[in-house]
């Protein structure tokens, strides 16, 4: 079970205390308009009603992101953007919302785990997403965000078994990142039929909140998913914003999936 | 076949290992498994035993390279993979692999490829075994490898041209990632090289390593005796762990992988992992990757497509540090120099990746019996190599 820290309370305050749904969670990919664009993207998703922030960290490799937050990471690191100026982007902002720091594992390990679990920490990250970690790797990453009291968010799959499920349910931190497809992320024009049933699944194996995201891309979806869910991550439509219209767009889209998961 | 003694292998040392997406893993399960049972299914390793003499030729010939010998002052025998069926050791892997995504039930097959052999491999097993086939390649390897992206259109695959980054293998790979991530319940990914996340390094290992006990058993039958050295190239690697892991144990035995220094290793444009690199995690190992001070990757440079690749398989990276294989690396016109020689003094033509190995051997003569790992032909590189 998760330890009883201050950035734990954060998420689940955030995930508690919104009023809506569910809570709301935009994805931004740090530096990708600039490290200003990008800190003004967050506050303006932030005033818009955003729960939490998912903040990226550019990489070269990105196997679990599609084309579009592929292409965003790859300006931001043709923009000369390092993982330093992304926890610079986040403490800027950490005062506004909880922010998750979506960060591949060999940006982790190249500094070392406890350290850039520090580095986070300081930087007021409330907890790292490593899409590339799964549940048999991140034995020793979530003991030093433990000790730096940050929560390591585990991800869990349409394809992961009953088996795994329970595993990484009872060592999960913070809340349960469910993916909602089969496949790298991206806009989708429909959701999985399968996902009501499988939030039951993640839900039995964890008494913390189940996020979703992967595919969500309308208020529509973000409505139909928050009956459903705690959260509702929305990542490539929300980039897919800021490279068209900055934070202005940002905010618009944010204030719109907002509004879709108030109660009637 | 012979396999290896562990059922589970997914580190070598502190290297290894399975970072990839969640969504993975649970295919990553069924392929251990599946692997695992099928070494112990007579049927399975009857047919692929049968394919590997009747359809691609092996064994392989181990040929005494009398003028090169000549030219070395030493004895060089030369383990002739580019007689192989499609020209390269890529099919031993390819064939396995295929064999094995039949014995799954998956009918379609994915695959990177980088020179084009793999690709050709893999296009080519799959046209006998029936499976659909895509191949992702890097734009700039279709261009400087043409022949062989018209040879997998022949043989019925789909070449996909990949466009990111460089260009090159690495994206190709992680082009074929992502489809694997998206299709992984149709679908296989026949990997190419020792490299990606377990049981991939330990499978294609398994699956190469009757280059090692070929050699082994031909050596003591022509000189009554194991080499001084066997020497191969290291890209991912799977010719050169092929070859070396039946020797591990023969401490007398001296094992060279030879990396590609492309324009030279100060430079900064070469491919080189082992010879130089850090740890790092690519292509969902951990193991030794080009990068930089931030953990991004950098990328490669080679005159030769099939070495171009910024990572080297994780068993390579446990016995560098073991130091039981010393790793050094040759320069793009050392590797083109030696592929002509080889072809003028011997009547071969090689490809440019053992090229590398030859090109260190011939600079680096040993004193008594040399074994070098031919890895495949150099047709496919006729065009490079006159234009430069």
């Amino acid at each position: 079970m998760s330890a009883p820290t201050a950035t734990a309370d954060r998420i689940a305050d955030a995930f508690a205390g919104h009023g809506k749904r569910a809570a709301l969670m935009p994805y931004l990919m740090g530096g990708h308009t600039g490290l200003d664009g990008s800190r003004a993207a967050a506050v303006a998703a932030a005033s818009a009603g955003a729960d939490l922030l998912e903040l990226g960290v550019p990489f070269s490799d990105p196997l679990a992101d599609g084309p579009t937050i592929h292409e965003a990471g790859t300006r931001a690191l043709a923009a000369g953007v390092t993982p330093d100026d992304v926890l610079s982007i986040c403490a800027d902002v950490a005062d506004r919302l909880p922010v998750l720091l979506m960060v591949y594992a060999n940006i982790v390990l190249s500094v070392g785990g406890a350290t850039y679990a520090r580095r986070a920490a300081d930087a007021g990250a409330a907890g790292l997403i490593v899409p590339d970690l799964p549940h048999d790797e991140a034995g020793e990453l979530r003991e030093a965000c433990d000790v730096a009291r940050l929560a390591l968010i585990p991800l869990v799959a349409p394809t992961t078994t009953a088996e795994r499920l329970a595993a990484i349910g009872s060592d999960a931190r913070g809340f349960v990142y469910t993916v909602s497809l089969v496949g790298t992320t991206g806009e989708r024009s429909q959701l999985p039929p399968e996902l009501p049933a499988m939030i039951e699944r993640v839900r039995a194996t964890t008494t913390l909140p189940v996020a979703v995201g992967f595919g969500i891309a309308t208020p529509a979806h973000a409505r139909a998913v928050g009956e459903v869910a705690d959260g509702v991550i929305v990542g490539t439509r929300v980039v897919r914003a800021a490279q068209e219209g900055g934070a202005q767009a940002v905010g618009a889209l944010v204030r719109e999936l907002a509004q879709a998961l108030r109660r009637a | 076949m012979s396999r290896a003694t562990s059922a589970r292998e997914r580190e070598f040392g502190p290297y290894g290992g399975r970072f990839v997406p969640e969504t993975l893993v649970p295919a990553l399960d069924e392929l251990e498994l599946a692997w695992i049972e099928a070494g112990t299914d007579d049927g399975f390793t009857a047919e692929l035993a049968a394919l590997l003499r009747d359809y691609v030729g092996r064994p392989t010939p181990l040929y005494r390279a009398r003028r090169l010998s000549e030219v070395m002052g030493t004895t060089v025998y030369l383990k002739r993979e580019d007689l192989n069926h499609t020209g390269a050791h890529k099919i031993n892997n390819a064939l396995g692999q295929s064999l094995l995504a039949r014995r799954m039930g998956k009918r379609r097959v994915i695959a990177e490829t980088g020179a084009g052999q793999h690709g050709v491999a893999t296009a080519t097993a799959c046209a006998l075994l029936d499976l659909e086939c895509i191949v992702y390649m890097g734009a700039e390897d279709m261009r400087r490898q043409r022949p062989n992206v018209e040879r997998m259109e022949l043989l019925g695959a789909s070449v996909v041209s990949v466009d990111a980054g460089e260009r090159t293998l690495k994206e190709a790979v992680s082009a074929a990632i992502r489809d694997w991530v998206a299709n992984v319940s149709t679908t296989h990914y026949a990997i190419g090289s020792a490299v990606g996340p377990a049981p991939y390094p330990g499978l294609v290992r398994d699956l190469q390593r009757l280059i090692g006990e070929e050699t082994r058993e031909q050596i003591q039958a022509t000189e009554g005796r194991l080499p001084d050295r066997v020497v191969a190239c290291v890209g991912g690697g799977s010719n050169a762990i092929g070859a070396f892991v039946p020797f591990i144990h023969d401490r007398d035995v001296e094992l060279i992988g030879v990396e590609a220094a492309g324009e030279g290793l100060d430079t900064g444009r070469h491919s080189a992992p082992l010879t130089t690199g850090a740890r790092g995690i690519l292509h969902g190992a951990l193991s030794a990757v080009l990068q930089d001070d931030d953990g991004q990757v950098v990328p490669a440079h080679s005159i030769s497509a099939g070495l171009d690749y910024p990572g080297s398989g994780p068993e390579h990276a446990w016995l560098r540090d073991e130091g039981r294989v010393r790793y050094v690396a040759v320069e793009d016109d050392d590797a083109v120099a030696a592929f002509r020689q080889m072809a003028q003094l011997e009547g071969i033509i090689p490809a440019l990746e053992p090229s590398h190995a030859l090109a260190w051997m011939v600079a680096n003569p040993g004193t008594g019996l040399d074994v070098l790992v031919l890895s495949g032909r150099g047709d496919k590189d006729l065009a490079e190599v006159l234009a430069w």
